[in-house]
């Protein structure tokens, strides 16, 4: 591990350079790095740089509001707080997982597939495939999904048309394609007609056929650059998420499971209601983002992996026969029981979209996806908790109410929060091992947004205004006198100031 | 269902702050076209994505508006062209990538597209729309009620600032 530097002893001693922000991720964060007079890295950082305040957000707010209210947490993963909003707030009307109607949990479900699929196809098609298709330290000209779509156009239209697919089932399911509100207290709040159910079916068999090939693609890339891949930015960590009780890989409904970096088993089936009993989250004085870490383990140890590479690791079988293969053959390249490879994320996530694809396919020929009963109802209680897999991980709601219905509390552990230990050891060692004594330049320091961006990180919210967030790349002296600065604008031209 | 030839695509979190203009934009002209009937589509999402280039698809005409935080007060009107990917920081992309990617997928020019920027101030979670956006976006209703008079990209290139 490369804890050692997270904070050098003679700081003031050293040159910084900040890559602020970090680019395709979502939100602002960025990376300072303290090198020596020979150029090596002596402290290496991800920082998070807005407070975003979602609790003081949500207090106040009746219970009721929630589903639609923190859909505007995030632009990206609204679909997924509606969610886990919505299993804490049937909760709160007395309704627990078990009593929600079987076509409410199959269309949520239905939605939450479809969110994973896009989310997915997002990140790997837009975000991510640039990179690894033209290289870490290609041309920045080249790190664009235009780019792929000219050189690769059939990889990148299947990206554009999976996305959207993902976003049709979210707009068949909720009714809208943003500000839904297809999850309510208790169950659904729109059944699935004929119409919107052979819509979808229409061009599922497509999606599938598209989901494999993608698997294909990043085990093609993943494999032909061994040991590459299993090395760059690689920990051996342990890794949280939810499983079926029968172990198999579960996105929406479970029990917690954690395995550490040799797939022994740190616990199970554990009931996410308790949460607290096991998560602690430390704060450091250098970030906003907390430190998640499993108690029992303490902070030193006790740091984990969430994500789809963590929900693949950690999962006994995944249910649908195709994505299962997958995951055979995933698990099998690696010889162990855990992979750990941090590119490696990209491959699990493909094997977890093609499951979705064929997941919403079992979906869609169910009688009980048009079922019309769709609310539960029960007595009310003043707290709930709401968990499921969100794409880039686990994600926690907890709320309490009054006797009024207003939230009095509410405690949100966001996906990133969990990896934010992991991202800055993958930082910290992409800086020791590939940037330490050399003189840096933009697409070396590429390397270290591939390293984070294999997290899919969500570090922030949906405020994306014209001629936000230039990227600055600083160069300064071991007194601090800036020496070099490079500025992206937001029109895309870099000068050198 | 036809595809209606003019599609105005609006984008912003209404729970942002100064953000929400682009959404309240969109509200506004939803209420201005309930008295008449239009070949107006309109659409809304929290920002633009790949996938919105499959929008513009059958289109003539294409209204985009977002908030600006740096842009021309109380709006601009600018047309759009196609341009290679510049929103680097977030999984959004700005809509002159956006015809890009049309431009690639469908090997074919877009049509013609306009951007509404309306300057914001504020942008932080949970915040409402400040004194001076509020002001923006009556101007910017003024100015798009005008505009929606007469669909026509000549028209339209009129205006353009």
């Amino acid at each position: 591990m490369y804890e050692h530097l997270e904070t050098a002893e003679n700081r003031d001693q050293l040159k910084r350079v900040v890559v602020d922000p970090v680019s395709r991720v979502e939100g602002h964060g960025k990376v300072t790095l303290l090198l020596d007079e020979h150029n090596k890295v002596q402290q290496a950082r991800l920082h998070i740089v807005e407070f975003r305040g979602f609790e003081r957000f949500i207090q106040g707010r009746p219970y009721w509001e929630l589903p639609v209210l923190v859909q505007r947490l995030c632009g990206i993963c609204p679909v997924s707080h509606h969610l886990a909003a919505a299993k804490a707030i049937d909760q709160l009307v007395g309704v627990d997982p078990a009593n929600l109607p079987v076509s409410a949990d199959k269309l949520r479900r239905l939605l939450h597939f479809g969110q994973v699929l896009q989310s997915h196809a997002l990140h790997f098609f837009h975000l991510s495939s640039p990179d690894l298709l033209f290289g870490f330290e290609s041309d920045i000209g080249k790190r664009s999904i235009i780019a792929v779509l000219a050189d690769y156009p059939d990889i990148g239209l299947q990206g554009v048309k999976l996305r959207k697919y993902g976003q049709e089932v979210i707009r068949m399911v909720s009714g809208k394609r943003v500000h839904g509100t297809g999850a309510i207290a208790g169950g659904m709040n729109k059944a699935l007609d004929k119409a919107e159910r052979d819509y979808l079916l229409a061009d599922i068999d497509q999606m599938i056929a598209w989901g494999v090939a993608s698997v294909a693609l990043i085990q093609k890339v993943h494999c032909a650059n061994l040991p590459y891949y299993d090395q760059f930015a690689t920990l051996r960590t342990n890794y949280m998420g939810l499983t079926k009780p029968d172990g198999g890989l579960e996105l929406y409904h479970g029990g917690l499971r954690a395995k550490n970096a040799e797939g022994g088993t740190i616990l199970d089936h554990f009931d996410y209601c308790r949460y607290n009993d096991i998560i602690h989250e430390e704060v450091r004085s250098w970030t906003y983002m907390k430190f998640p870490y499993l108690l029992a383990l303490g902070q030193e140890n006790g740091w984990y992996r969430v994500g789809p590479l963590a929900r693949v690791n950690n999962c006994d079988y995944i249910g649908t026969p195709l994505a299962e293969a997958a995951r055979v053959e995933f698990k099998a390249h690696a010889n162990e029981a855990m992979v750990h490879s941090t590119l490696a994320f990209h491959w699990a996530r493909l094997i977890e979209l093609l499951h979705c694809a064929e997941s919403i396919k079992v979906l869609l020929h169910d009688p009980d996806i048009m079922g019309k009963d769709l609310v539960a109802q029960g007595e009310k209680r003043y707290e709930g908790i709401g968990v499921i897999e969100a794409p880039r991980g686990t994600l926690f709601h907890h709320y309490q109410i009054d006797e009024n219905d207003i939230v009095t509390k509410a405690n949100l552990i966001v996906s990133t929060t969990s990896n934010n230990m992991a991202m800055n050891e993958s930082v910290r060692q992409v800086a020791a091992e590939y940037l330490s004594g050399r003189e840096l330049t933009e697409p070396l320091l590429n390397n270290l947004e591939v390293a984070i961006r294999a997290y899919d990180p969500c570090l922030s919210c949906a405020t994306h205004a014209v001629g936000k967030m230039p990227l600055q790349l600083e160069l300064l002296d071991v007194e601090g006198r800036l020496i070099d600065k490079l500025v992206k604008h937001g029109d895309g031209l870099i000068e050198r100031i | 269902m036809p595809v209606k030839p003019v599609l105005v695509f609006a984008y912003g979190n209404l729970s942002r702050g100064d953000d929400a203009l682009g959404p309240l934009m969109l509200e506004a002209i939803e209420r201005q076209l309930q008295r008449q009937a239009q070949p107006i589509e309109l659409l809304g999402d929290f920002q633009l994505q790949i996938e919105h280039a499959l929008d513009l698809e059958q289109r003539e005409l294409v209204l985009f508006i977002d908030a600006s935080m740096s842009g021309a007060s109380p709006f601009g009107f600018t047309e759009l062209s196609p341009a290679k990917d510049n929103s680097y920081t977030t999984h959004a992309m700005s809509p002159a990538a956006v015809l890009a990617v049309y431009q690639a997928i469908k090997k074919q020019q877009p049509p013609r597209c306009f951007l509404l920027t309306i300057r914001g101030e504020t942008f932080g979670l949970g915040e409402g729309l400040s004194a001076a956006a509020e002001q923006n976006l009556a101007a910017a209703d003024r100015f798009v009620y005008g505009l929606l008079a007469d669909l026509s990209a000549l028209a339209w290139s009129e205006f353009t600032q």
